[in-house]
């Protein structure tokens, strides 16, 4: 039997970035990712709420209403909107690398400043198709 | 091997127990088909709230567009899909940086909320559908 390390002592990854990892453009846009689908899973709660309010009635939607006209919540949907198409582009290159293409480091730096570009031009032209149509 | 009174299962019947649950890629399929799923689906929602955001987002426009039954359809489809998409990557996120028993008590706790959150969303489109 080998001797079993308490799980505690074990370094967990987050403490691996800094001491003993390098700073990486493919490894920050790993992190992004986390960031953001954490960030979307938040999201997902006030889209409920705003749901909730919304079959409750006017007098549960009005104060609602009200909020999503303010520059706090515009920010915060512009930021959502950001967050939702990163992580939707970055997630379909993941799906390539998952069918085993663009593995090679060349390739996934590029697709990574693609991915980046994506995302932004994305934002802007959801919300600016949005306010045109 | 001598069996003991605390064991009186066959070799065989131990043996079986130490094998695979043969559901070692379910979570990674799972999360890779509701990842595709949720293309169209998040170009799709992320498009109509900006729709509502910069059109009028009273009460009556706003349930008027859930209402409408292609619409309410795919916003349960996307509510599903998105939080069972969720509820895997936190899983994911919670395992990597956490262990013991914060691990389980974080993990029941996102699978709680989700499920919660899931349902109200879901109930809430159903009721506006429905009404």
């Amino acid at each position: 039997m080998s001797t079993k390390t308490p799980p505690q002592s074990r370094p967990l990854s987050p403490f691996m970035l800094g001491q003993y990892y390098r700073f990486q453009w493919s490894s920050l846009l790993s992190i992004i990712h986390r960031v953001t689908g954490v960030g979307l899973t938040l999201g997902s709660v006030l889209v409920a709420l705003w749901l909730i309010a919304l079959a409750g009635g006017p007098s549960w939607y009005t104060p609602v209403a009200g909020l999503l006209h303010s520059w706090f919540v515009q920010l915060l949907l512009a930021a959502w909107t950001w967050a939702l198409m990163y992580h939707l582009c970055n997630g379909i290159r993941h799906l390539f690398w998952d069918i085993g293409r663009g593995f090679e480091l060349k390739t996934a730096r590029a697709s990574g400043y693609v991915m980046v570009a994506s995302s932004f031009i994305l934002t802007v032209l959801v919300w600016a198709v949005a306010c045109v149509a | 091997m001598a069996k003991t009174s605390e064991d009186l299962r066959s070799p065989l019947s131990r043996a079986r127990g130490l094998g695979s649950a043969k559901d070692g890629v379910h979570h990674f399929w799972v999360q890779r088909v509701s990842a595709l799923a949720l293309i169209p689906l998040a170009l799709w929602f992320a498009f109509s709230i900006a729709m509502l955001a910069t059109g009028p987002a009273d009460y009556f426009s706003v349930r008027h567009w859930v209402s409408a039954p292609s619409v309410a359809v795919v916003l349960v489809l996307f509510l599903g899909t998105a939080l069972y998409h969720s509820v895997l990557g936190l899983q994911e996120v919670i395992v990597d940086y956490t262990g013991g028993s914060m691990r389980l008590t974080l993990l029941l706790l996102s699978k709680l909320l989700h499920a919660v959150v899931a349902a109200a969303a879901i109930f809430a489109v159903l009721k506006i559908a429905l009404a």
